[in-house]
């Protein structure tokens, strides 16, 4: 039996990072996510790698994309705005095909909006973001230990699809503490002959590159990207489930949000309601799959966001609008209750909303 | 005997630069450094956005295309991840200058161990001439058709002269390449960033003033002649810091 | 007794060469134009050229070769 520590979910992400063989960390401060950075400037030194702050968002991500150029394991980390700015790296991450684990701890926007917890990036993290026709996997944690687990996958995922990877946490999760292990068997990062090491005088130069001035060469490459997608999404969309088996009324709802509906589900079930709860691990892709079952007998779906409803668009095209699909949220760093889940699922249960 | 070829890290293609760019004459000093030092096996060139974005057809050692004005952060990623790397950019004005300012001046302040080329050539190429943060006063061009006015768009960024207040960079010098003399000087200037880089002394950068033809609206022999007359007078050549040149002379 | 070798398709033209030959004996081809349009350099005096490379290293598309 592994050790449990107890630990603030950003420092869980920032050992697993370690223990995943992450040994180049690029960031700048921002709140709530500046335990990451100062986790790796303590630790970096003392195991012969690299913590560095950069001058800016935008320069971190354009190091992480050099350092991941040069074949390693690389992360950066930040909050909201942060990852606004660092958009423009993201794309030519995508665009280069370059792997990578980029970690949002969430708070409140637009704008400087505020320092607590949200989820209203999920359009910027599972859309786009930046310019361009891509995606990031973007993984949602709802525990510190889930933190750990899917910064380790999001190396894994990051190397074996080369492409960026997105942990959407949130300022809770990231803030609070929990017991977690690290008893991980980690996927070391494998040979990457595309990286720009050096010829060597071996062989032909790598070049890591996103321009392609003819406009058929760009469209095989988005296409060829695309077919990585389809991949993407054919094998590694992740959720849990629970007690969705008979519900009538399921709620959709991940990270934090997942962790408050689970107790309403709780309470509803004891209330003689129906309740269950899918909870999307991976965001894009997102897991169609539990949706389109659980639409066979649910007559109703909520999704609960700490955003003003921006998964609620995924959850209805997963169920192709077939049932209705209704709202609870709240924004700019409040947190739904149990309560309030609770009532919207009664209101469902009903069909009196 | 071959006393002048191609040197072995320019790839044997035509270059796309229109006629009389010096942006050629530029990336062969560049690779001929390369190959006198034996560093081609291990140089990493970071191209940037403008008119030499297609540098990573040109060079022969590995290479990255990096956003417009994110070279010096590439590089540094690059160079963090492996330092037994020669890790160069290839910049212009715009990209270096402008969009990329705080780029260069945080890898410079940070001594990083990297080489950088810019190229100041006073305008936009690529996008088909516009102003520059490096227009000189005065200076026409499509946005500032009447010419550089200062009181409205303030004046040209020095960056050599900026870069020389901080305490972090190694090698700082300006050079031109308008004519045989100054060629032979500009090599001996990239050769010496290179060197600097191979032998750990950190941030070398070269700002090289080139010429414009086709966005000057002159010849290229008239272009060469706008440097002499226009450039170096606003531009003065020299080595604005050369922190173990000035060690030694303190010792 | 210097010789250089012109790759001619990829000159451009743009004489910048013409002008740094200390002897005076490169000129733009006034009446043979390469693939690309240009009126290629080329050496009027063989015999004159003394293999100091200047027009080489002011090439900026690296098309001339210099023996010696």
């Amino acid at each position: 039996m592994a050790e449990k520590v107890l630990m603030k979910g950003n420092e869980a992400i920032a050992e697993a990072a370690i223990i995943a063989g992450c040994r180049h960390y690029f960031g700048y401060p921002i709140t709530p996510q500046t335990e990451i950075a100062a986790y790796m400037a303590k630790r970096m030194p003392k195991i012969g790698g690299v913590f560095l702050q950069a001058e800016s968002e935008i320069a971190a991500i354009n190091m992480v994309y050099g350092c991941s150029s040069a074949g390693k394991r690389v992360m950066t980390s930040s909050s909201s705005p942060g990852i606004s700015l660092k958009q423009e790296g993201i794309s030519y991450l995508a665009g280069s095909d370059l792997p990578c684990l980029i970690v949002n701890a969430q708070r409140g926007g637009p704008g400087l909006g505020g320092i607590q917890p949200s989820q209203s990036d999920y359009f910027q993290a599972t859309k786009g973001g930046g310019h361009g026709d891509y995606h990031l996997i973007v993984l949602a944690p709802a525990s510190v230990q889930e933190m750990a687990e899917l910064t380790i996958k999001g190396f894994e995922l990051a190397d074996k699809y080369c492409m960026p990877v997105m942990l959407l946490a949130d300022g809770t999760t990231g803030q609070m503490m929990e017991p977690v292990t690290f008893d991980f068997d980690v996927k070391p990062a494998p040979e990457k002959p595309w990286a720009t090491t050096g010829t060597k005088m071996q062989r032909e130069h790598n070049i890591v590159n996103s321009l392609y001035l003819q406009p058929e060469k760009l469209e095989v490459t988005n296409l060829e990207r695309y077919k990585k997608y389809e991949t993407v999404k054919e094998n590694e969309a992740m959720w849990e489930e629970f007690m969705t088996e008979d519900a009538d009324v399921v709620v959709a709802a991940f990270g934090i949000a997942a962790r408050v509906s689970q107790n309403a589900v709780i309470e509803a079930r004891k209330q003689g309601i129906k309740a269950g709860l899918i909870r999307p691990i991976t965001l894009w892709p997102f897991p169609e799959t539990p949706f389109k079952k659980a639409a066979e007998h649910a007559k109703a779906f909520i999704s609960v966001e700490l955003s003003m409803g921006q998964m609620i668009e995924d959850v209805k095209l997963s169920v192709s609008c077939t049932k209705p699909v209704y709202f609870c949220g709240r924004v700019g760093g409040m947190i739904p209750s149990p309560a309030e889940v609770l009532s919207a699922i009664k209101k469902a249960d009903g069909g009196d909303r | 005997m071959v006393v002048f070829d191609k040197p072995h890290s320019l790839i044997d293609v035509p270059l796309h630069y229109c006629p009389g760019c010096t942006h050629g004459i530029v990336h062969r000093l560049v690779a001929e450094a390369i190959d006198e030092l034996g560093i081609e096996g291990k140089a990493i060139g970071i191209a940037p956005v403008g008119c030499s974005v297609m540098a990573y057809d040109y060079f022969n050692c590995d290479m990255i295309e990096a956003a417009h004005g994110r070279a010096p952060a590439v590089a540094t990623g690059v160079k963090r991840a492996n330092p037994e790397n020669i890790v160069f950019t290839y910049q212009g004005d715009g990209d270096l200058a402008s969009i990329g300012t705080a780029e260069t001046v945080h890898a410079a302040a940070r001594n990083e161990n990297i080489t950088i080329i810019f190229i100041n050539n006073a305008i936009y190429g690529m996008t088909g001439g516009q102003m520059a943060p490096t227009s000189l006063p005065g200076q026409v061009t499509q946005t500032s058709p009447y010419g550089r006015d200062t009181s409205l768009c303030g004046w040209p960024v020095k960056i050599c002269e900026m870069l020389s207040q901080l305490d972090g960079p190694e090698y700082l010098e300006r050079v031109t390449v308008n004519n045989v003399a100054n060629v032979r000087k500009a090599k001996k200037a990239i050769k010496k960033a290179f060197q600097n880089q191979v032998e750990g002394k950190g941030f070398s950068l070269i700002e090289v003033l080139s010429a414009c033809p086709t966005n000057w609206g002159m010849t290229p022999r008239e272009a060469l002649k706008w440097i002499d007359d226009n450039m170096i007078p606003y531009y003065p050549l020299g080595v604005y810091k050369d922190r173990s040149a000035a060690k030694e002379a303190a010792e | 007794m210097a010789k250089l070798t012109f790759k001619e398709e990829n000159c451009k033209g743009c004489g910048l060469c013409v002008d740094a030959c200390p002897k005076g004996i490169l000129q733009l081809s006034p009446d043979r134009i390469n693939k690309k349009g240009h009126h290629p350099a080329e050496l009027k005096n063989e015999a004159a050229c003394v293999g100091c490379a200047s027009c080489a290293m002011m090439c900026p598309d690296c098309i001339i070769k210099v023996e010696r």
